[in-house]
């Protein structure tokens, strides 16, 4: 699996080592050492709900700076369509793209057209390939993630198409090149409201090499872009996408351009692991598809945006009602282009052991250990649940003692100890005692 | 002192599984499959075992008076045991058809009753066999291998 590099971290300066992370991590993939928390990589799905829960903001998602853009002679923005909900008042999708020329772009290529191409790629997938029900959306990298780590029996049911983002950064890469320019000047950066397209654009799915070249957070752009939109006077018609494209920002919006098919779409990952639970016992077989996106409402719910989700959200459906348009024409080659080239394999993160005998062994210590300890799931040993302290002892990487109501019985017994110790005195002295008083 | 193989215990989990009770159903599913696959036991072993206990879940639920479903994981199989109190199957045979179902109306108005569980379970595990008697009980027994 190599090391995995991904988005979400710690700014140990900031960290106070309380365990409010721990305890809202979908996949336990955090613990408190030495004072602070610590994140276990190969865990991570980058989901970023530790970014929103954290008091004391140390969670951070690592992405590019504006000042990267400067690498490229043609820096290209492919903004995700939940960009446009960010934005109070009556600002245009025109103006947010005529200020994203104003930070520098070259060109502007909106993800909403990319997500109406994927629209088109997916029909067209879905009469000629017999995907096990349901087929699941592969629009969300931290369901990808979830899906490969928790729910190996379901990766066959991915929908094995690139995301929009992909597809948008592959366009206009193309467009470019056909009018002359060298590829190597094109850099194209993804306006992102997510942590985990950072790191899906690092290990991408499906294919050897993303041809997204950066990732820009919402928030880290937000200012200097609101900047510009003030400023910007005129008033171009710049927008490309329909409303098809950029309903995909809240949740429902990829499903509802699936035609004459049963689908449901979740958002938030509660919700999420319970569809994906239901999908693994057998249970969806009557549905087609299922779209499905780890944050509240969808994307306009993503950790790096700005704006309430309720309101961004508010602010898509307006601009993503009915569905105006055509979808675009997508030739036969283009559409199988964007068909994976690799499989979607699981990543069992979570095994014992490499050794199936060791494994049970270590499940068996693992339950003796869980029942022996208090049952508070108090979080203060760092780890989340005292299941997962067990597990963690099991793996050594922690120790029974480091459970404070363990190491208090310990004490306690220790103390007592030290009192009848101090009892037992040499012969000699125990006289002494007694004539003294 | 050790007898090669036996010598690990394998990890018994056991499920009460009461008649009617809807809300529950899929628990047991959902728990062993978190345990195989800590385990390291791959996709298809995990998906049938799944699909297989909920499936005998359900039958229990639906059709029985009541039972349990006991599960042993072995480093080369997982062995699952679901038992009822009755009433039984008067022609299993029949019960094992594609399509074949008792369910009551209600319970297919649910979204039950498709008559495709115990096939289901035969197609997927390694070893199936079902054992009924009237006025006794059902056991149905399905082993998995690893990796099958
Ligand atoms: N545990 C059981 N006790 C009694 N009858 C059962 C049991 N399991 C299955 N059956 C009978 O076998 C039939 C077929 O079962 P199954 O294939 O699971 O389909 P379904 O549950 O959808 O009816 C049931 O409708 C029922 O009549
Ligand atoms: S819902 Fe959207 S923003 Fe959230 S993790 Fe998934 S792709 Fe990223
Ligand atoms: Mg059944």
């Amino acid at each position: 699996m190599g090391s995995l590099i991904h988005a979400v971290t710690l700014d140990k300066d900031k960290c106070k080592g309380c365990t409010n992370c721990i305890k809202h991590c979908p996949t336990e993939a955090i613990r408190v050492r030495d004072g602070k928390a610590k994140i276990i990589d190969e865990r991570c799905i980058d989901c970023g709900e530790c970014i929103r829960i954290c008091p004391h903001h140390a969670k951070t998602a690592i992405t590019d700076s504006l000042e990267e853009i400067k690498k490229f002679r043609y820096p290209v923005a492919i903004p995700a369509p939940s960009l446009y909900g960010q934005f109070k008042g009556n600002v245009s999708v025109d103006k947010i793209i005529s200020g994203l020329y104003g930070l520098g772009f070259f060109k502007v290529w909106e993800v909403a057209r990319g997500a109406e191409i994927v629209s088109k790629v997916t029909e067209r997938y879905l009469k000629e390939h017999d995907l096990p029900k349901p087929v699941i959306s592969s629009a969300c990298p931290t369901v990808m993630r979830l899906i490969r780590i928790r729910y190996p029996e379901l990766v066959d049911h991915i929908l094995p198409v690139d995301s929009p983002m992909e597809v948008a950064a592959y366009m206009v890469k193309e467009e470019l090149a056909a009018e002359g320019y060298a590829r190597e000047d094109i850099g194209v950066f993804f306006i992102s409201p997510c942590a985990a397209k950072f790191t899906i654009v690092k290990n991408p799915l499906g294919k050897e090499k993303s041809n997204v070249d950066g990732v820009l957070a919402i928030s880290d752009i937000y200012g200097p872009l609101l900047e510009k939109i003030k400023e910007e006077k005129m008033n171009k018609v710049l927008q490309k996408s329909t409303s098809a494209g950029i309903g995909w920002a809240i949740s429902g919006g990829e499903s509802r351009l699936i035609k004459d098919r049963r689908h449901i779409s979740v958002d938030g990952l509660t919700n999420v692991t319970r569809v994906l639970e239901d999908a693994m016992m057998g249970k969806l077989k009557e549905v087609d598809f299922i779209e499905a996106l780890a944050c509240s409402g969808g994307c306009v719910g993503g950790p790096l945006t700005v704006e309430n989700p309720f309101m961004a959200k508010e602010r898509i459906s307006k601009l993503s009602e009915g569905i105006t348009g055509e979808l675009p024409q997508v030739s036969a080659e283009l559409a199988d282009g964007f068909v994976y080239d690799k499989p979607i394999t699981p990543q069992n993160v979570l095994r014992l052991d490499e050794d199936m005998v060791k494994a049970i062994k270590k499940m068996g210590e693992i339950e003796e250990i869980t029942e022996d300890l208090p049952g508070l799931d108090c979080g203060a040993c760092g780890a989340p649940t005292c299941r997962a302290l067990a597990e963690d002892i099991v793996r050594g990487k922690a120790d029974e003692l480091d459970c404070i109501i363990k190491l208090r019985e310990n004490v306690s017994g220790l103390a007592e100890r030290m009192v009848d110790l101090a009892k037992k005195m040499p012969p000699s002295m125990n006289q002494y005692e007694k004539r003294e008083r | 002192m050790t007898e090669g193989k036996s010598e690990i215990t394998p990890i018994e989990l056991f499920f009460e599984i009461e008649r009617g009770d809807f809300v529950r159903a899929g628990e047991a599913s959902s728990k062993i499959k978190k345990k195989l696959l800590r385990l390291g036991f791959t996709g298809s072993t995990i998906r049938c075992a799944a699909i297989a206990t909920y499936e005998a879940e359900m039958n229990i639920v639906i059709h029985s008076l009541g039972g349990s479903l006991k599960v042993k994981i072995y480093p080369e199989k997982v062995v699952l045991v679901a038992k009822d109190e009755g009433p039984g199957i008067p022609d299993v045979a029949l019960a094992m058809k594609e399509g074949f179902s008792t369910a009551p109306e209600q319970v297919r108005e649910m979204g039950f009753g498709a008559g495709m569980g115990l096939p289901n379970m035969r197609n997927c595990a390694d070893e199936f066999e079902i054992e009924s008697r009237e006025d006794v009980g059902t056991t149905v027994t399905m082993v998995l291998y690893k990796g099958g």
